[in-house]
């Protein structure tokens, strides 16, 4: 096979630089690959290593610092057949942590070189995760504080299922370089090296000093096998494969007549825990069998299970603008918080609201008309006070039927909530004290 | 009537699919979560990919790279996503990558208020890039908007080859809504357009009279260079100032030169009426309702909804404000879009109702700032 050299933009590194080298391995092994330029793509990362992808006759994709493992995720998921190798230097590896973990944890097919020469070697040799405490360099004694990292240690913990430290230095890095490409799965080559135009200036580091260093190391030399497991993306497949298709959102025939045909407003005032949003989607769904437009906007805090939980629900014959609710024909109140959170609204209120007031509830004094039910007494539970109240309304006919609910329930629900939703809502709607 | 009842994430999501979107990625965050929640329903069985980034920045990352490969991409956060998508934003700008971003605006400054709204984010997702060239920004109104604008958002996106952001909110894509599906407008699909297959491509080359270049996807047989450096036509670094110029005025133009062709609003327009309001996103919808309630009130206004906010629909606002002396702009911030209507009509009265508390401005305070000025 030929060279994937790019003779036409030479590699433009300081003399001396093993980066030279590794780029001269890469090219190797992509020929003792019988590699062609389209089925590769180098992704660069910023800095010396950032410049891999202008040397080489190969797909390429150069972005920001510390992200190309990113977009050599989302290259390798829609393209799996391309070969990724992405270069990025012991900065990259640094400000990119968060994405090498992933990418450890993934296992997505990437092959990563890290062209970790031990410093910033583009802005003037600042320290870097795994520059040596004792380096002098261009960021002064800060470099003295910090503890190098071991991304070897770290990538095998993190997961990943082939990792080798080498020297960029070593005779056969080509054929390291084509193992780790030819892994399936990800796989970190972490090639130690020299930076002549920064590090060198002040740090004395030869070839041999590399090899004594990891000479020193506990070998990491390829496969981790206790991280060996499928690939992510052909797993991903796997899976996605077995998804069940989704189907087009329910059309809702209009087939009733709402007991009110004018615009209709309604506030359930509850708190998590209690369905107020399903609930409140129900008495949408209602709407929709009697041919009314609806909106419901919903309000509670972040937290899940604590707090209010607030749905105001319009119906109308006509389109409906505003979402939020000033007037209510209607208020449920379910909870002491939900009340306490909209106060202000019973001050407001007019003679034509109707409340429903679940007993334990107390309700500011207001000009409404207040409809009681003691849903406990009923043997209802409190997750399902919501519901119940909408049973209430029906029951009263009021902005629902109960045939309306009937229809809601059963587009909403299947099998067994469908069923024990069918007998609240009946015993309910059939008892003398509701 | 047959309708749907649909929340606005939802529709989002939907949209994206009938558009062609097949690799979504995103990282949770509320109110934006949902999207994130439909797409990983819809994706897989359709042979799609949907995604869980370790941050926005990798999810959006995923995006460029899948976008890269030819396919259209979608990735939806709120504000504080937007912060983290910006370095990349600015690639997706400079380096013309395809891809929908949806922000579901939250109540902000900074992590703020996760489930109230807000519409803080209108000029961070104009100016929020390194370099400042200009982006496309839509901003529905109701669910209806969610579905075709989303189509939209992914033809303007495929066409310019640049980032088109969806500028929703909690009160928007957490709302649920009756829709009647069979009536909403859709437009037809665009696709990039591609270069010829079998020669060596400029992955930034423009024919003269060509606005936005060719496109081939990274993995053909044809090699396909893509930089986030300033580059030249070749997709290699350059230092020649007179290409470098050509190239930031080409995707300035590309865009600014166009508006009139993506210029969506609803323009009420009502003869001899003094005022006309200004207003998009959630709080067009109070603003729609005063419209309504004026004219009952025999105190009829004119209303503009702008759906198209970026670039700044420069002949539309014009127009439609030519025989009103009074403009009054409603937003649910501390008055930003105020600041380009103000730009664009120096000579009108430019008045505004704003609110950024978590609620929605409602049809009385509007009618308030309309009646008293």
């Amino acid at each position: 096979m030929n060279s994937l050299l790019n003779a036409a933009r030479p590699p433009v590194l300081c003399p001396g630089c093993t980066h030279e080298r590794i780029t001269h391995s890469l090219d190797q092994a992509f020929q003792n690959m019988g590699l062609a330029g389209h089925q590769i793509v180098i992704v660069s990362d910023i800095g010396c290593s950032g410049l891999f992808d202008t040397f080489f006759h190969t797909h390429a994709m150069h972005g920001l610092h510390g992200r190309a493992l990113t977009y050599a995720a989302g290259l390798k998921m829609a393209r799996p057949e391309l070969n990724v190798v992405v270069t990025m230097g012991d900065g990259g590896q640094g400000i990119g942590g968060a994405h090498l973990l992933a990418a450890c944890r993934r296992n997505l097919d990437l092959t990563l070189l890290i062209l970790n020469n031990f410093n910033f070697g583009m802005t003037g040799g600042q320290f870097s995760a795994t520059t040596p405490p004792e380096a002098r360099l261009g960021s002064g004694f800060l470099s003295a504080l910090e503890r190098p990292l071991d991304i070897c240690k770290v990538a095998r913990c993190a997961g990943a299922p082939y990792v080798r430290r080498c020297s960029g230095f070593q005779k056969n890095l080509a054929e390291h370089i084509q193992d780790a490409i030819e892994y399936e799965g990800f796989a970190l080559l972490d090639i130690w090296g020299i930076c002549p135009g920064r590090y060198t200036k002040k740090n004395r580091l030869t070839p041999k000093m590399i090899d004594d260093a990891l000479a020193k190391l506990p070998p990491i030399d390829g496969v981790v096998s206790e991280n060996v497991r499928p690939e992510y993306g052909q797993h991903y497949r796997q899976l996605a494969a077995a998804q069940k298709k989704v189907s087009a959102p329910a059309v809702i025939e209009s087939q009733f007549t709402a007991p009110q045909t004018d615009r209709q407003e309604v506030i359930l005032l509850g708190s998590a825990g209690q369905r107020v949003i399903t609930a409140g989607e129900l008495l949408c769904i209602a709407g929709l069998t009697a041919g009314m437009q609806t909106t419901q906007k919903n309000e509670y805090n972040i937290t899940v299970l604590r707090g209010p939980s607030i749905s105001e629900l319009i119906l109308s014959p006509q389109e409906i603008n505003y979402t939020g609710i000033e007037t209510p024909n209607v208020v449920v109140a379910l909870d002491q918080e939900g009340v306490d959170r909209r106060r202000g609204l019973f001050e407001r209120m007019a003679k034509k609201t109707l409340i429903i007031q679940i007993s334990g509830v107390s309700v500011p004094t207001s000009k409404a008309r207040i409809h009681c039910v003691d849903l406990k007494a009923l043997g209802v539970k409190r997750p399902d006070w919501a519901l119940a109240s909408l049973a209430v309304l029906a029951k009263l006919k009021q902005i629902i039927t109960p045939q309306m609910l009937e229809a809601a329930l059963k587009i909403r629900f299947k099998s067994n909530a469908l069923d024990s939703s069918l007998n609240l809502v009946k015993k309910v709607t059939t008892d003398k004290a509701a | 009537m047959a309708y749907s009842l649909l929340e606005g994430n939802e529709a989002i999501a939907r949209g994206a699919v009938a558009a062609g979107c097949r690799f979504f990625a995103g990282y949770p965050i509320t109110p934006a979560t949902t999207i994130y929640h439909n797409m990983l329903n819809l994706l897989p069985p359709l042979g799609g990919i949907c995604l869980q980034g370790e941050d926005e920045i990798a999810s959006i990352g995923f995006c460029l790279g899948a976008s890269m490969a030819g396919m259209k991409v979608m990735t939806a956060t709120s504000g504080p996503g937007i912060s983290l998508y910006s370095e990349n934003l600015s690639f997706a700008i400079g380096s013309e990558i395809p891809i929908v971003i949806v922000d579901v605006q939250r109540l902000g400054p900074s992590t703020g208020s996760a489930t109230r709204g807000a519409d803080g984010d209108i000029n961070f997702l104009r100016w929020g890039n390194s370099g400042g060239l200009p982006v496309i920004v839509l901003a529905p109104v109701d669910v209806q908007d969610c579905f075709s604008l989303t189509l939209q958002a992914f033809n303007l996106a495929e066409e310019f080859r640049c980032p088109v952001f969806l500028a929703s909110n909690k009160e928007i894509g957490m709302t649920r809504e009756s829709i009647d599906l069979q009536k909403v407008d859709t437009p037809g699909i665009v696709e990039r357009s591609a270069a010829p297959p079998n020669q060596p491509l400029l992955p930034f080359g423009v024919d003269p009279g060509q606005q936005v270049p060719n496109f081939l996807p990274i993995g053909n047989k044809v090699l396909v260079r893509q930089t986030s450096s300033t580059h030249g036509a070749d997709g290699y670094i350059t230092t020649d100032s007179a290409a470098i110029a050509r190239n930031q005025e080409r995707l300035k133009n590309k865009l600014q030169s166009a508006i009139d062709r993506f210029s969506f609003h609803e323009h009420y327009s009502i003869e001899h009426t003094d005022t006309l309001l200004i207003a998009y996103g959630v709080s067009a919808r109070a603003a729609k309702a005063v419209f309504k309630a004026q004219k009952r009130r025999g105190k009829p206004i004119s209303l503009l909804v702008l759906k198209t906010l970026w670039p700044v629909p420069e002949n539309v606002i014009q127009q439609a404000a030519r025989d009103t002396r009074r403009i009054v702009v409603v937003e649910m911030n501390l008055g930003q879009y105020l600041r380009e209507i103000k730009r664009i009509l120096p000579l009108k009265q430019v008045d505004f109702c704003g609110q950024m508390d978590g609620r929605l401005i409602t049809p009385g305070r509007i009618t308030e700032a309309v009646d008293h000025e």
